[in-house]
């Protein structure tokens, strides 16, 4: 089913109709993935073959082992929905800002988000390849085109990195197929036939890096980042949307996905580098977004800082952790999804994105203010706010794992005070800049229409995030049981505390 | 009659050879470029008929033959490439004609 | 008592109407809607604490929804009363409704009328939530709405760019401390496998030993949350700073909410203290310390509120020095009436300042008793409970209680006490400087106009509980009753005595009363008496003045060891150093470019040329290779 999803929007964005087309698009993959939500709700999503809800798969290319097989579970669930939920609002986000080659644009949304769909969905390794490139062909052409003063530095810096990265990640799949071709005589790419390959310690770390490599520019972690400010602050507002809140999910995904499953050895060896490393993105992600005076870069920056979440999460192996890291990809799409669009519309009110020649905005915009006030708590980590239950569970997850790296990172979340307010002052408080002057207009009803279920969403998954939870948990133990060691000075002792549910 | 030696025929076209060559290179004007390659093709061509007479084969004058319809071709080309370059830069100059550097 | 969860619900009931329909109503509904769901909730709180103490329960939980289920860690929305929390909720709502009541008032000609609202029942919510809180998440969820409350009302009025540095200043100093209660927090549930306080309690005395490492460390951990809400020592500097707001805020602020969560936090976790002797003695010696340094700069500030806020964080340092001494229930009843009377003193000096056309130094006052004699009786009653006069005021006999146990207490010893005692003394000295100085003399500025009654009422019912809500606990000398303290023993412990002092009681009581009334003549002396006198010791200590005006220079301390190195190397790195990795790869991959173009020369000699070479090269060499 959900290959039959994918074909259509690939068929619907072949040809070149406008926006309602991509919307109603949008709207058919968001209504469907919850549909299939709401319909595996009740078996905790452990039906199907080893966890997985639906799989689907035509062979390809059979004499290498290649096949069209597409599966999902919990994860990719859940995945798929934001995917949609960012679709549709990207979409609508861009429906004045664009203006030029309407078709053409959003024939390159369509398909990035194709590509991205695609990669959460994948069974066969040759087929991720295939989707990797996919989405990073159109963002080259939404940031090349309708991007901003730099675009086309940007648009090359994002291509290079990317498809270099990719490049490895082809390496390692090709080495990964011919070492499991060699140790069992059956050459094939399918994820579930790999997942099991005997290795000797030493290929398995090289074929390991190339893959994380590969996730590691995407999510991106430190020393691997920088073209993310570039293409962030330049790509135009849907491109920045898609950017932040699925692109970089397709890295942390990969982690969670490929890289750990199907090195559970190496990954467990390599763990503290990559634990540091995230806790370092945490860190430096922070200084810089604080130092920057262009909005949209300030917000990439932010990311840097929260995918380190993700890293220090997802080599914690714990359950924990796991699920932080699953509530973190959510949580920081929407919110920082939010942020960009937020940033966007601003832009476009006043034409500047830097935000020393911004200020004293919340007379004007007071709509605008409360609602940016919301996703800048979320991203500094407030309770109540899905940012809060992420990190809350990232840490006490790999406080388990790693003392002093926790410690680190928790620090790193005071730098997210420090950065976020600051976004708050210099753009809505403050004394009143020249720009100003001019009457602002507040939020449209469309304009509305967009970030009112995003505010909506951000507090239902701080305050109920167990359907999240629930619906990954699946997911999330299967990854677990690949790892040979589990932390053991876990308490088990679960509390019983909703026993009492009195709400009469 | 005394044949003459292979040599000597292999001789004038080695020298007429480096003629053509070593005008080709010196030469600035377009169309004295143009004509030393004709020489070079007439030197090789000598250097073929001479081979030819020396095995007594007639491939030797199927090639003079093949080089001579090329060199036609080649000159009608070459020409109107020469005349496009004098109208675009009002020159035969062939340094002058280095817009395509890099 | 099923209504326990209306309780936090009614004020964020409030502020979602508010938002949502806030600049459609007139200014008259928006502080019905406002403070009336305050009251409301004040009700609520009547309704649930008659039900709950005549039902004798030792608690009530309440379980509104599953937050997160996740690997062990299993939290739900949990609510819990009992008779600690009861008293915080009452404060809380009783003291936090006047405020409304008083704001719709204050705040009336605002522009940002429906927003203040909002906030302000934002704030109270927040704080309801972490004192009702089951378990510590639930509690640190309240703990930084708080936060973010505080930050967005010292903040009120935005235009202004110091009062957004104080806003801001006071969320990232207090969550320095919520970094150190969030790591806490990982170390509990790693110990323990459980975050709920019941359950914290039960187990923590079977895991750990007494003043095994790790629950000193926990301790430790958890007094930094503390020390950040609170205003304490080291991270006190936000306070002063936080009367950027406008005086409602400064009021709720300072009385019923943030401040005494720390306090709060410490007697709701008290077994984890009591395990760990010496994080315990770090929270007294940390009290006492901050009750010194914060009394002594209040004697040199001349902004009104500054004083107050100083004064605050002195009371504050009282409170824990009674926690840190093991004297819990003293420590939540002078939070009580030190409530009642900080309230009741902010509200008068925001009535003052907004009256003199927001004045906030007390030298261009004077005079005001006859101008205006109701703020002045009530502001004086305030200020006689905060620095304690004998018999008469609440103040004294909470103060009392926690100078007897600072050296009758079993954890108590004469340092703590003398540090109490001087502490007492400096009160007394800069309280009265302040009504002295504000209230008499001449007049040097006359009101605009006079304060209307939904200001004055508030001030009354404050200034009335300020005295009577002393008497519920009277000391051992004077009558011995325990009301409170008997009413707060199911959750925390009676105070152990040293049994050797327990008949010198009197002359501890003797000995504070004697340093208040001292207190009190010093400031008549130098300020109305003899105010020549003043001068020369001006400048004797003049070096000291400046140092303690500026709150001990911790200030500029904290700017030169972090923000400025912070600031430092965010702005060298502004454009990022790991940027010219790829910018390397740039400039060489442009190098070979540039090299490999010259020989792109297009002057088709050098081509012939490089051909003809080529060709003898290539000959040359193969027929070197067939020789």
């Amino acid at each position: 089913m959900g290959g039959g999803l994918l074909a259509w929007i690939s068929q619907m964005s072949g040809k070149d109709l406008p926006r309602w087309v991509t919307l109603f698009t949008m709207l058919a993959g968001l209504i469907i993935s919850c549909a299939l939500w709401w319909q595996y709700r009740g078996s905790a999503f452990t039906t199907g073959t080893d966890g997985w809800l639906i799989t689907y798969s035509v062979s390809w290319i059979p004499e290498f082992g290649i096949s069209f097989s597409l599966a999902l579970d919990g994860l990719s669930l859940l995945m798929l929905m934001l995917s949609f939920f960012l679709g549709v609002t990207a979409v609508l986000i861009s429906w004045t800002e664009i203006q030029d080659k309407v078709g053409f644009f959003h024939f390159n949304l369509l398909w990035v988000l194709a590509g991205i769909c695609g990669v959460f969905l994948t069974m066969d390794t040759f087929l991720l390849y295939f989707f990797w490139e996919v989405m990073i062909i159109p963002m080259y052409f939404l940031i090349g085109i309708w991007g901003h003063e730099n675009k086309r530095y940007a648009a090359f810096k994002f291509f290079i990195y990317t498809q270099a990265s990719g490049l490895l990640m082809l390496l390692s799949i090709l080495a990964l197929y011919f070492v499991h071709g060699a140790a069992t005589g059956q050459y094939t790419y399918d994820y579930r036939l790999l997942l099991d390959t005997p290795m000797d310690p030493d290929t398995s770390r090289w074929i390991m890096l190339g893959f994380l490599v590969a996730f590691a520019v995407k999510l991106p972690v430190v020393p691997f980042h920088t073209w993310l400010p570039d293409a962030h602050s330049q790509a135009p507002t849907a491109g920045s949307v898609i950017l932040a809140g699925l692109l970089l999910k397709t890295g942390a995904y990969g982690v969670l996905r490929f890289v750990i499953p199907l090195f559970p050895e190496s990954s467990h060896e390599i763990a503290p580098w990559a634990m540091a490393l995230g806790v370092l993105g945490i860190l430096y992600g922070a200084i810089l977004a604080f130092a920057q005076t262009d909005l949209k870069r300030l917000v990439a920056y932010t990311s840097v800082s929260h995918m380190g979440f993700v890293m220090l999460g997802a080599f914690s192996f714990n359950e924990l952790a796991l699920q932080g890291v699953v509530m973190q990809m959510i949580t920081h799409g929407i919110s920082t999804g939010a942020l960009f669009l937020i940033a966007g519309l601003l832009s476009e009110r006043i034409h500047t994105r830097d935000i020393t020649r911004m200020g004293g905005f919340w007379q004007s915009m007071p709509r605008l203010g409360g609602i940016s006030l919301v996703f800048v708590m979320a991203s500094l980590g407030l309770p109540g706010l899905g940012n809060f239950v992420a990190e809350f569970l990232t840490l006490i997850g790999s406080w388990q794992a790693n003392r002093t790296l926790t410690v680190l990172g928790a620090i790193g979340v005071v730098g997210a005070t420090i950065y976020s307010l600051r976004i708050m002052q210099r753009v809505f408080y403050g004394p009143k800049s020249e720009i100003a002057e001019d009457k602002l207009p507040d939020l449209s009803g469309r304009e509305k229409l967009i970030m009112v279920p995003m505010v909506v969403l951000i507090i239902l998954l701080g305050l109920m995030p167990q359907f999240v939870l629930d619906t990954s948990r699946a997911a999330m133990t299967n990854i677990l049981k690949s790892i040979p060691v589990i932390n053991s000075d876990v308490p088990t002792a679960t509390i019983k505390q909703g026993g009492d549910h009195d709400l009469r | 009659m005394k044949p003459i030696p292979v040599e000597a025929g292999l001789i004038l076209a080695g020298i007429l050879f480096m003629l053509g060559l070593i005008s080709v290179l010196i030469r600035r004007n377009i169309i004295f470029m143009l004509i030393s390659v004709e020489i070079m093709l007439n030197a090789a061509g000598l250097a073929f008929i001479t081979a030819g007479a020396r095995w007594v084969q007639a491939d030797g004058q199927v090639m003079f033959i093949f080089i001579l319809t090329m060199a036609a071709a080649e000159v009608s080309v070459g020409l109107a490439l020469i005349l496009q370059i004098y109208h675009q830069l009002k020159t035969l100059d062939s340094d002058a004609a280095n817009t395509m550097r890099g | 008592m099923e209504l326990l969860w209306l309780i936090p619900i009614l004020p964020y009931l409030g502020a979602t109407l508010l938002i949502l329909v806030g600049s459609m109503i007139s200014r008259k509904q928006v502080p019905l809607i406002g403070a009336g769901s305050i009251g409301l909730a004040a009700l609520a709180t009547a309704v649930v604490g008659i039900d709950f103490l005549s039902s004798g329960q030792p608690y009530f939980q309440q379980t509104l929804w599953r937050w997160m289920n996740v690997g062990g860690l299993d939290i739900g929305i949990t609510l819990s009363l009992d008779v600690l929390s009861l008293v915080f909720i009452f404060v809380i709502t009783f003291v936090g409704f006047l405020i409304h009541i008083y704001s719709s008032e204050f705040m009336h000609d605002d522009e940002g009328y429906a927003r203040f609202f909002v906030f302000m029942n934002l704030f109270v919510g927040s704080m309801l939530m972490l004192v009702l809180a089951g378990n510590l998440v639930v509690m640190y969820l309240g703990w930084e709405g708080v936060g973010l409350c505080s930050y967005l009302l010292i903040g009120f009025w935005y235009r202004e760019e110091k009062n957004g540095h104080a806003a801001r200043k006071a969320f990232i100093l207090t969550r320095v401390g919520d970094t150190a209660l969030a790591i806490g927090l990982f170390m509990l549930f790693q110990h323990l496998g459980t975050l709920d306080f019941r359950e914290i309690s039960a187990r923590a005395p079977q895991v750990f030993t007494v003043g095994s490492e790790t629950v000193v460390i926990i301790a430790f951990l958890l007094l930094g949350g503390a020390v950040g809400k609170s205003a304490q020592l080291p991270l006190q500097t936000w306070l002063p700073d936080a009367m950027a707001g406008p005086s409602p805020v400064s009021a709720l602020i300072h009385a019923a909410t943030m401040v005494t969560a720390g306090v709060y936090i410490i007697a709701r976790t008290h077994v984890i203290f009591e395990l760990a002797p010496s994080a315990q003695q770090a929270v007294a010696t940390v009290g006492a310390l901050t009750l010194l340094l914060a009394g002594c700069s209040a004697m040199m500030q001349y902004d009104l509120k500054r004083i107050l806020a100083y004064s605050t964080i002195s009371q504050i340092g009282y409170m824990f020095l009674a926690l840190g001494v093991g004297a819990w229930s003293a420590a939540i009843f002078h939070f009580m009436i030190h409530a009642f009377f900080k309230a009741l003193l902010f509200l008068g000096a925001g009535t003052v300042i907004a009256l003199l056309h927001h004045e906030h130094d007390i030298f261009r006052m004077g005079g005001l008793r006859r101008s205006m004699p109701t703020v002045y009786w009530t502001f004086l009653i305030g200020a006689a409970s905060l620095a304690a006069i004998p018999l008469v005021t609440a103040g004294f006999y909470s103060k009392d209680q926690i100078l007897w146990l600072a050296l009758a207490g079993e954890k108590g010893n004469g340092w703590l006490f003398t540090a109490a005692l001087t502490g007492a003394f400096v009160t007394a000295i800069y309280t009265f400087r302040m009504v002295f100085v504000a209230f008499w003399g001449e007049e040097k500025t006359h009101p605009a106009h006079h304060a209307g009654t939904a200001m004055l009422l508030p001030l009354i019912v404050l200034a009335v509980l300020s005295t009577v809500a002393g008497f519920i606990e009277l000391p051992h000398t004077l009558g011995h009753v325990q009301l409170f303290s008997d009413y707060l023993n199911p959750v925390l412990p009676e105070v152990r005595m040293n049994e050797a002092l327990i008949h010198d009681e009197w002359i501890v009581q003797l000995g504070a009363a004697l340093f208040t009334f001292g207190g009190i003549y010093i400031a008549y002396l130098f300020y109305i008496q003899q105010p020549h006198l003043l001068p020369p010791v001006k400048t004797y200590f003049s070096g000291l003045r400046t140092y303690w005006l500026a709150g001990w220079g911790f200030d500029a301390v904290y700017n030169a060891l972090f923000v400025r190195p912070f600031v430092g190397i965010a702005t060298i790195n502004k454009n990022d150093v790991a940027d010219r990795l790829s910018d390397g790869m740039v400039a060489i991959t442009n190098y070979f470019h540039r090299l490999f173009a010259w020989t792109q020369s297009g002057i088709m000699r050098w081509y012939m040329m490089g051909i003809v070479i080529g060709t003898i090269m290539v000959v040359t060499i193969s027929m070197l290779i067939n020789t």
